[in-house]
């Protein structure tokens, strides 16, 4: 079985975002950069497959030169081979669907995997993107998946409950915490992903399509209080939710 | 300039996040002078078409198919597909939950033009259609501007309100051709009709200061008192105590109530990310110096497994 991993490079979650001075863009200097986490799903599901039913999992990153860091993490994971679709500039969500999917649509996967979102953009848009392009089923957020003879069930979360979904392959799914736990990394794996060879395709570069206008910090909140210690404190904060910031009868 | 709004309903029932789509829907369209549409997909949907009628449609496009019952990307998406060629829409619109996160992508792409998705402000502004959303989980915004229209925004639940003011509501019902790729077996909707933190007005969420898994009863006591959902920090989804579908945060839920509670969370970054655009923040916390406090609106120092069950009993 030939699967795919789509991964990208995002900064730790535990970072502090900082605006560059022209406030143009953040400011990307002394940041922690890690696999995204959702992607560390999406390895840790293909490779569990590939263990199971036979096959090997290549992952696929479009981006700079730097972010082929996110494919030797990936590497060091288990992952056989790794592919890094040069990027040049900024592009929109569209624009790195088709990348990905051309390449895609050439390698002829069986399974092709990414995470729900990248922690960085939010977006949660590439994959059902690049399943419309390809014109292959897609399930979403996937928190169970079980792997059969050309098709695939999987779970995925609802509002208040969750949907048990069955799709053919060739098709995209898309992880969400809770699917597994991602492996860590063995010194061995570190080792070995140092050795093995990044695929380089240039990508076509579409100019984007949205104009990003500024960025900013999020309002800053108003300065609570404390209500006070201990029990004594409850009446009070019954009080004030009801009468200052009326949002209980 | 038109506006298309896909309107979500499950079993029938319509989503609020759906109406409030179609309110902001309808606000940008009273702006660029154009009219709303809204787009109904499912089986027994006549108080849906009722309910949109009543936020502001003046057309309602009406799918009736029993393969449509349940959310089949495939079929909706022909579905909206067919409704934005019948209707000259500049913007299609869509409340970004499980099924709008789903659906939304799958529009833009099949239509070949940008998505913004779980936008938390959208205006039409000297001609333009301007929308901000939210990036790293809040940490960041960022404001765009569409260099050509039509494009496909998901708006975030909660965030904007639903207006009622009626609409023509002229009912026109569409029979799009489509071959599903999907099949759905089964669909489990967790006991008691439990609120998922994406939707809930009310948050208590909780964190490692509860100790024990167990604790977490109170909370759902308190819960249950106020209507509330409960959420979680990474920590306690992470410990296995809770699961990950109430997992607030950056790699969770990224929510905005009118009320959260936190309750033994010391605020991590990424936590903190995920609730700050809550109305308004309670924080319980033994520990003066947690960074929570920093966020919240009101702050009690102390116990949770003290002060929770207190302030349950005096909200009684």
């Amino acid at each position: 079985m030939k699967i795919a991993v789509l991964v990208k490079l995002v900064p730790d979650t535990a970072s502090q975002i900082r605006l560059n001075q022209e406030k143009s863009w953040i400011e990307t200097r002394d940041l922690n950069w890690v696999l995204n986490p959702y992607d560390e799903y999406a390895v840790e599901e293909a490779l569990k497959i590939a263990a199971e039913k036979g096959g090997d999992v290549t992952v696929i990153t479009y981006g700079k030169d730097e972010a082929v860091e996110a494919l030797r993490k990936a590497l060091a994971m288990g992952a056989n081979g790794a592919i890094l679709i040069k990027k040049e500039g900024y592009t929109d969500l569209l624009g790195t669907a088709e990348a990905l999917a051309k390449v895609l649509k050439e390698k002829a996967f069986d399974l092709i995997f990414a995470g729900l979102k990248a922690v960085d953009d939010d977006c949660a848009a590439i994959g059902p993107m690049i399943a419309t392009i390809m014109d292959i089923p897609c399930i979403t957020e996937i928190t169970k998946l079980e792997v059969g003879d050309g098709q695939v069930t999987a779970q995925r979360d609802i509002e208040g409950g969750h949907e048990s979904i069955q799709a053919s392959t060739p098709c995209l799914l898309t992880a969400q915490k809770g699917l597994n736990e991602p492996r860590y990394p063995s010194l061995k794996g570190i080792m070995m992903a140092k050795k093995k060879t990044v695929e380089i395709l240039e990508g076509e570069h579409v100019e984007p399509r949205v104009e990003t206008l500024s960025l900013s910090y999020p309002p800053e909140r108003a300065p609570g209080k404390i209500v006070g210690e201990g029990l004594d404190a409850v009446p009070e904060l019954v009080r004030l939710l009801r009468e200052e910031a009326r949002v209980i009868e | 300039m038109n506006v298309l709004v896909y309107v979500e309903n499950r079993n029938g029932a319509v989503k609020k996040a759906g109406l409030e789509a179609l309110s902001k829907g309808k606000a940008l369209a009273d702006a660029m002078g154009g009219q709303t549409a809204a787009v109904i997909i499912g089986v027994d949907v006549d108080q849906v078409v009722a309910e949109v009628k009543m936020h502001g449609a003046d057309k309602i496009f009406v799918i009736k198919k029993d393969d449509l019952e349940h959310y089949q990307s495939a079929g909706h998406l022909a579905s909206v597909v067919e409704a934005v060629a019948q209707f000259d829409s500049k913007l299609v619109m869509i409340a970004a939950t499980s099924l709008g996160r789903d659906l939304a992508p799958r529009i833009a792409a099949k239509l070949g033009i940008m998505y913004f998705p779980d936008v938390t402000g959208a205006e039409f502004k000297d001609g333009d259609v301007v929308v901000k959303r939210p990036v790293y989980a809040g940490k960041i915004y960022m404001d765009f501007k569409a260099a050509k229209l039509p494009v496909v925004i998901s708006t975030r639940p909660n965030v904007f309100d639903k207006v009622e003011i009626e609409g023509a509501g002229e009912v026109v019902e569409l029979n799009p051709e489509y071959t599903l790729q999907t099949k759905v077996l089964d669909i489990i909707q967790s006991a008691a009709q439990k609120l998922d933190v994406s939707e809930a007005d009310r948050i208590v969420a909780g964190g490692r200061g509860l100790k024990e898994p167990e604790n977490f009863k109170l909370l759902e006591n308190l819960a249950d008192t106020l209507g509330a959902a409960v959420g979680a920090s990474r920590a306690v989804v992470d410990a296995g105590w809770r699961p990950h579908s109430e997992q607030v945060g950056q790699t969770g839920k990224t929510v905005g109530p009118t009320l959260y509670i936190a309750v033994g969370i010391s605020g991590a970054i990424q936590h903190l990310a995920g609730m700050r655009t809550s109305k308004v923040i309670v924080a319980i916390n033994k520990d003066a110096d947690a960074p929570i406090f920093k966020d919240a609106d009101y702050g009690v120092i102390g116990d949770a497994m003290q002060i929770v069950p207190a302030l349950n009993e005096a909200l009684k």
